[in-house]
């Protein structure tokens, strides 16, 4: 934290100084830059020009053409692959692991900063571990430990953590908890360590220090990391896939392979399906764009 | 606003006196703690660590163990024989898919290290110049990178498309760009370079904008090229980040997954790790033993960039 003040004011003072005047260097740079740039979004806007025509249009005139504007391929999309649903699903999964992710991973890390144990240590590389681990290679146990957990039929009507959302939630809090478990405890321990001395010497326990000294000052952390994490748990593809089994309680992300076999030769319609699927974490990419990359430069460069 | 918190610490921060009466000093023993504080501490690390070790860390062990016998899935567990080393020998001698799987994971590898890393590295630099319009670039570079892997797979097909791609619509050629077993592998790989690149100058630019002015001035001023500042001065600076930035790399290579699993379920030519260990515990076929030798493969290779990792942050972090 503290190194990312000190980067910002040098980044301010030397900023004037850089500008130059324009130079034919510079257009070319920019030329460049800008060329690169609509390179890199032009897969996505094909997308969207695609999600935008009718199939009959790009049919006849193949698709390096212009014309057939329609909404219908989105209303199609839509109803066929009942997107509503999916959504749904989506949301009861990212949600609850979402805030729990963030809850269990700033009680370790609390702990991790505010006291000097040898086991911190250890503790922190066990959670940070988790996390970088190839998820395919623990697939077999846990596909065996799911298929064996009975849960009560009001919970799943699986009556088993296999094909639960229970299963895929806790399953993601698991694997998430380590990233932010790392962050968090790092932004922790820059926190002055005053601050528990004064709320010791106040008599407030361990749990009024994290939630009513710690937490609070941990907010713009928090922030970052939910962005990051709402993006991934709902792009997480692997748990969800091999995890649960019946179809219509797929979240969108895993749902997508099945929209290959009803769309299957109507590229306009696959295009539509996606922009879809893209919509919410393109909303959140350009509402919250600091977060998001304050969440991911904070993991690299522990901010 | 990452000054914001240390403003209101300040505030909070009591007169003198106070700190002096603190018993702990820096790091109060557990035993200065009350009962329910020690109890509370207790269940703070207990329950996220359960969850871990529970769904992480044990399975990765149960893996390990299953490696080395011959459990078929479904018979008792009593009944569980060691063959010891014979599932690698198998994956190795009969398993027709283990070497290309290999060979492309190894691909994606080079692919992502060679072309994406070092392009993702050279924007960065750009765009640290503090240009006009570089919040523009910046936001198109790595707009992918919001996308999900399985979610880019379809994206590229309306490009990769035999019929309605626009690919061969513009090179005038019929190729079936993800079926075909010599050039999916190359076509799957420029979807996930694209995405790569993205992640990689996010991660440069926030290590460039951590880097010493002073030090490039310094070198300005001995007559250096901005060539070899940024090779002989800025580069070395930022070992922390060029080592995150590779196992980044390795890890998200050896993870590869759901772009080919959309695709093909991992077959013809887009044969990966990740998907041969998928296709043998959720296919027609539920080989745990030798599933698990082909995951164990992957467990010990991941470990050994997660241990440079680990000792690359936590270094960093005793500074």
């Amino acid at each position: 934290m503290s190194t990312a003040t000190t980067t910002r004011e040098s980044a301010t003072t030397a900023a004037p100084r850089r500008h130059q005047p324009l130079r034919p260097q510079r257009v070319v740079l920019h030329a460049f830059l800008a060329a690169v740039a609509l390179g890199w979004l032009f897969p996505v806007l094909w997308a969207v020009l695609t999600s935008l025509r009718s199939y009959q249009y790009t049919a006849e005139n193949g698709y390096v053409s212009l014309g057939g504007w329609t909404l219908d391929n989105y209303v199609t999309a839509w109803r066929t692959a009942e997107f509503g649903k999916h959504f749904l699903n989506s949301a009861y999964i990212t949600v609850p692991a979402v805030l729990l992710t963030l809850f269990l991973a700033s009680c370790v890390a609390f702990v991790i900063a505010r006291f000097s144990w040898k086991t911190n240590l250890v503790l922190l590389g066990l959670f940070t571990a988790a996390n970088l681990l190839p998820q395919q290679a623990l697939l077999i146990p846990l596909f065996r430990l799911f298929t064996q957990v009975p849960l009560p039929e009001f919970m799943s009507d699986s009556e088993l953590l296999y094909d639960s959302y229970w299963g895929l939630i806790l399953v993601n809090v698991a694997f998430q908890c380590g990233f932010c478990v790392f962050v968090l405890s790092n932004y922790m321990k820059a926190l002055p360590r005053d601050l528990y001395e004064a709320a010791m010497v106040d008599g407030a326990s361990i749990w009024r220090q994290y939630w009513q000294v710690t937490m609070p000052l941990c907010r713009p952390a928090l922030a970052a990391l939910a962005t990051l994490e709402v993006t991934w748990i709902y792009n997480e593809f692997f748990w969800a896939t091999v995890l649960m089994r019946t179809g219509d309680k797929f979240p969108v992300t895993s749902s997508l392979n099945n929209l290959r076999g009803e769309f299957f030769t109507d590229n306009n319609l696959v295009s539509a399906g996606s922009v879809l699927v893209a919509i919410p974490t393109l909303v959140i990419f350009f509402l919250l764009q600091r977060q998001f990359v304050r969440g991911l430069t904070l993991g690299a460069s522990k901010g | 606003m990452s000054d914001r918190p240390l403003i209101q610490a300040d505030r909070a921060v009591p007169p003198p006196a106070a700190t002096t009466t603190a018993t702990g000093g820096r790091s109060p023993r557990l035993r200065l703690l009350s009962r329910t504080d020690r109890v509370v501490v207790t269940l703070m690390v207990l329950v996220p660590l359960l969850l871990v070790v529970g769904l992480v860390w044990l399975p990765a062990l149960a893996t390990v163990a299953l490696s080395g016998t011959d459990w078929d899935g479904i018979g008792p567990v009593s009944e569980i024989e060691w063959v010891g080393g014979r599932n690698y020998a198998d994956v190795i001698q009969i398993y027709p898919p283990f070497v290309p799987a290999v060979q492309n994971n190894l691909l994606w590898l080079a692919a992502l290290f060679v072309v994406a890393t070092p392009f993702g590295m050279f924007l960065a630099v750009l765009l640290d110049k503090e240009l006009r319009g570089t919040r523009f670039y910046q936001t198109a570079l790595y707009l992918p990178v919001v996308l999900s892997l399985a979610l880019i797979g379809f994206v590229w097909q309306l490009l990769y498309s035999r019929d309605q791609g626009l690919v061969n619509a513009l090179l005038g050629t019929s190729v079936d760009w993800y079926g075909d077993p010599d050039v999916n592998i190359w076509a799957v790989l420029v979807a996930a370079g694209w995405r790569h690149v993205g992640y990689v100058m996010l991660l440069y630019l926030a290590g460039l904008k951590g880097v010493d002015p002073s030090l490039r001035e310094a070198a300005q001023v001995d007559g250096a090229s901005e060539t070899s500042t940024f090779f002989r001065v800025v580069f070395p600076v930022m070992r922390p980040i060029n080592i995150i930035v590779l196992v980044v790399t390795v890890i998200e290579s050896l993870r590869a997954f759901d772009l080919v699993w959309v695709i093909n379920k991992g077959r013809n030519g887009l044969e990966l790790l990740s998907a041969l260990v998928t296709q043998n515990v959720v296919g027609e076929a539920s080989r745990i033993g030798f599933g698990s030798a082909l995951a164990t493969i992957m467990l010990v290779v991941s470990l050994v960039f997660i241990t440079i990792y680990l000792a690359t942050v936590m270094r960093e972090d005793r500074r």
